[in-house]
């Protein structure tokens, strides 16, 4: 490979991609003849999951090395595009493939804090660090904290602090894969963990950040294409308009317009909706008076109302021409009676609060921080300003993320790299708000009015699979669906677009594939991010210093193995609430790392006393906030400020920043060494430099 | 190692634009936050403006951000001699 120069490479990269790009086309193609010749679905589906997953495989295989700068940073011979091809699907996860739209969807104008936050973090990248880690150029985050403070305890907490956040992050992903796997071809949700995780292995485990890389920009197209094809078709149909981005300004208008008439109870429309909300709000108390006399009654009323139910289906059952529908009904109701009071309280609470959702006005997709006064607004204001800089300093110094910049040629191919990291994210984030908007105008204008006895088939078919994504239910009983009568789940946006918009099974196909190679791409990088910071970090640089090469690959895959079947088995434990994993690995690593990195570059005085304390107090504030807070923890402790726990790393930064200050001022500056090794990342290239890089 | 006073401008340019740049990306992301609900009037082909800004106005002006200042720094390498050989 020597002899090949950086263009030569280049140009060859272009033409295998664009082999690939056109050879995936083709595919597809096959696969829609295929479904015109009667293929069933489901087989369609296998089709689709194997032939990407063996592609994957493919590449994997194709880009095995044994040789470490290969393995830890791809030889450092990435050109700028195709590294952000492979940091756009690095980047985007399962979360942003398939919930951003749902997100979107669900909670308007507040869900953009997710696209902001996401995007506007490059910039912070960009300009703050990228460039200089690059200069540094040796393998893992941690490595810097090291070579910067000096000693192992910077080192130590950046190993803890990435396998922390990593981790958090990686188990949302291989849930995602499940997901996916277990909804498109009817496997078990924990074999469908499993498969996908064969099919990340094979990639990371042979070749490392080199075969990650190569499937990484392989995925980007596949996600991209998937994503692109059904909200285009969408656009086509509600607006005649191709470029989804431009045209659904005046979508939104139409949905605004609609928002407005559905409120209104003047209007016939708005009466029936009011009508609905009506009945939603007597379930509430109905639910509400219960768990009251509950409280006073306890098991005695229990018994008393089980004894009601059962009068009722008796009396039904001894009438001699009693309907069997009835009978059946009184029988069930019977049967789904709560067992004991805690199970009676908590099936009401439950109930009472689903109704009293429903019974709320609907809210404006494009009015910011809605709420009922001042002081909610002013919440929701604060809440939504603290979740961007959260998401934004995260991204920052999430580690899977800065590593994709050691792999790059030069200070200059990284400063490229990183515009067309955002320029390829930038695609999918400015279409999710347009797809959501365009799928809420379908809902409210098409399914909305429309008759239960002949709802959209799109709705009946994804009710038929999961009540949890979408359920229509007639609580009016006149027939005809109301606004409020719908639940849908923000998954189902996306998965269900190709269905709204009338497209063939074969794209529902695509986008699967679509989302699984978001979720294996982000899985790879956060995976090995991991395996790295354990066998290079905690092996090499601190047990075992004269490892040799081959023993270093070998023990760096066999963590790979294990990190990876450990990340599957809690996953299979399906853990709480996956958007709060996200958030959680978001303000991590924006507390534990951001400060003493961006110090790092910036600030000459910061020593080691300063990352140490910095770093642990920041981290140690962000995880103590999040304990205090998180209803999961079950401490429940008032709200500072009544910021969430997901924005907890509003207060670790500060707390961080101020960290590294004070420790650094406290102590004796850091030596001249240290000091040079600062001005050698500052310059591109200066004469008699230093030299830090990693062979 | 010893560094000039030329290249200690080159770090103070870098600095200074580096600050630009971030004051523009506070203003189009925390400001316009702060003030949508006043700007709610006001709109653009169809969209209130805090909405647009925040689902595609503001995700531009990063990626010009970034753009505009890898185009400058490659340049000022150049001009301050210490850009790296061809690799």
């Amino acid at each position: 490979m020597a002899t090949q120069s950086q263009s030569q490479f280049f140009s060859q990269l272009k033409r295998y991609y664009s082999f690939y790009t056109g050879g995936f086309i083709a595919f597809v193609i096959i696969v829609a003849i295929l479904e015109q010749m009667g293929v069933p679905n489901k087989i369609l589906g296998y089709i689709f999951l194997a032939a990407t997953v063996l592609l994957y495989a493919g590449i994997g295989f194709m880009s095995r090395t044994a040789d470490v700068s290969e393995y830890y940073v791809a030889g450092r011979r990435v050109p700028a595009l195709f590294n952000g091809m492979a940091t756009g699907a690095d980047w985007m996860s399962a979360a942003s493939f398939i919930g951003m739209a749902g997100t979107l969807y669900l909670s308007g104008y507040d869900g953009l804090a997710f696209v902001l936050g996401w995007t506007g973090g490059y910039c912070l990248v960009a300009l703050l660090l990228a460039p200089y880690l690059r200069k540094f150029g040796q393998f893992t985050i941690p490595d810097f904290l090291g070579a910067r403070y000096g000693g192992n305890i910077p080192r130590s907490i950046g190993v803890f602090a990435a396998i922390l956040c990593s981790f958090t992050y990686v188990i949302a992903q291989i849930y995602g894969v499940g997901l996916i796997t277990s909804r498109f071809t009817g496997l078990e949700f924990s074999i469908g963990v499993f498969v996908g995780l064969g099919g990340i292995l094979v990639c990371s485990f042979l070749g490392g950040m080199r075969a990650v890389t190569w499937t990484q920009v392989a995925q980007y197209i596949i996600l991209i294409v998937a994503y692109m094809i059904p909200v285009v078709w969408l656009s086509v149909k509600h607006t005649g308009n191709p470029v989804p981005q431009v045209a659904y300004g005046y979508v939104l208008e139409k949905v605004t317009a609609r928002e407005k008439v559905l409120n209104d109870p003047t209007t016939p429309e708005g009466a029936k909706e009011a009508e609905v909300r009506a009945i939603f709000k007597t379930r509430q108390e109905g639910a509400e008076a219960k768990l009251k006399a509950l409280e006073t009654g306890g098991a005695a009323y229990l018994a008393e109302e089980k004894g009601k139910l059962e009068k009722v289906a008796a009396d039904l059952k001894a009438k001699p021409d009693a309907d069997p529908a009835a009978v059946a009904a009184a029988d069930k109701a019977v049967t789904d009676f709560p067992a004991d009071a805690a199970a009676a309280k908590a099936a009401w609470t439950k109930a009472a609060a689903g109704a009293k959702a429903k019974t709320a006005p609907i809210a404006a997709h494009a009015e910011p921080f809605a709420g009922k006064d001042q002081a909610a607004i002013d919440k929701k204001r604060k809440n939504f300003l603290a979740l961007v800089l959260c998401l934004m300093v995260g991204t920052a110094a999430l580690p899977h993320i800065l590593m994709r910049y050691y792999t790059t040629p030069s200070v200059k191919e990284a400063r490229k790299s990183v515009f067309w990291s955002l320029f390829f994210i930038f695609l999918l984030y400015f279409t999710a708000p347009a797809l959501a908007v365009l799928a809420k105008f379908d809902v409210y204008t098409l399914l909305v009015g429309s008759s239960f006895s002949e709802l959209p088939s799109w709705v009946a078919s994804w009710a038929a699979v999961d009540k949890t994504l979408m359920s229509v239910t007639d609580i009016n009983k006149d027939g005809i669906v109301q606004l409020a009568e719908i639940t849908i789940g923000g998954d189902l946006i996306v998965l269900a677009t190709p269905e709204i918009a009338g497209l063939p099974y074969v794209i529902t196909g695509l986008v699967a594939a679509g989302g699984l190679a978001a979720a294996l791409s982000t899985a790879d990088g956060l995976l090995l991010t991991i395996a790295n910071a354990l066998s290079h970090d905690v092996y090499y640089k601190m047990i075992n210093p004269h490892a040799a090469t081959t023993r270093r690959l070998a023990i760096s895959k066999g963590l790979l193995l294990v990190v990876a079947v450990f990340a599957a088995y809690v996953t299979s434990l399906k853990p709480g609430d996956i958007l709060f994993l996200v958030g959680a690995a978001f303000s991590l690593a924006a507390s534990g790392f951001f400060p003493a990195l961006a110090l790092g570059v910036f600030w000459k005085r910061a020593n080691k006393w300063g990352a140490i304390v910095g770093m642990s107090a920041g981290l140690g504030t962000c995880m103590y906030y999040m304990y205090m807070t998180y209803p999961f923890f079950g401490v429940n402790a008032p709200l500072w400020w009544d910021i969430n726990p997901i924005s907890a790393g509003i207060f670790g930064m500060p707390v961080g920043i101020l960290g590294v200050i004070v420790g650094s001022m406290l102590t004796a500056a850091p030596s001249k060494e240290i000091q040079d090794m600062v001005d050698h990342v500052r310059y591109p290239s200066l004469e008699n430099d230093i030299d830090t890089k990693a062979a | 190692m010893q560094l000039t006073e030329k290249h200690k401008e080159y770090w103070q340019k870098n600095l200074r634009m580096t600050g630009f740049l971030l004051a523009v990306w506070f203003i189009v992301t925390f400001v316009i936050a702060y003030f949508a609900r006043d700007l709610q009037t006001v709109t653009f082909i169809g969209f209130p403006i805090p909405f647009y800004m925040a689902a595609q106005g503001s995700l531009a002006i990063y990626v010009a951000i970034i753009w505009y200042y890898a185009h400058y720094m490659n340049k000022l390498d150049q001009e301050y001699g210490v850009h790296e050989g061809d690799e």
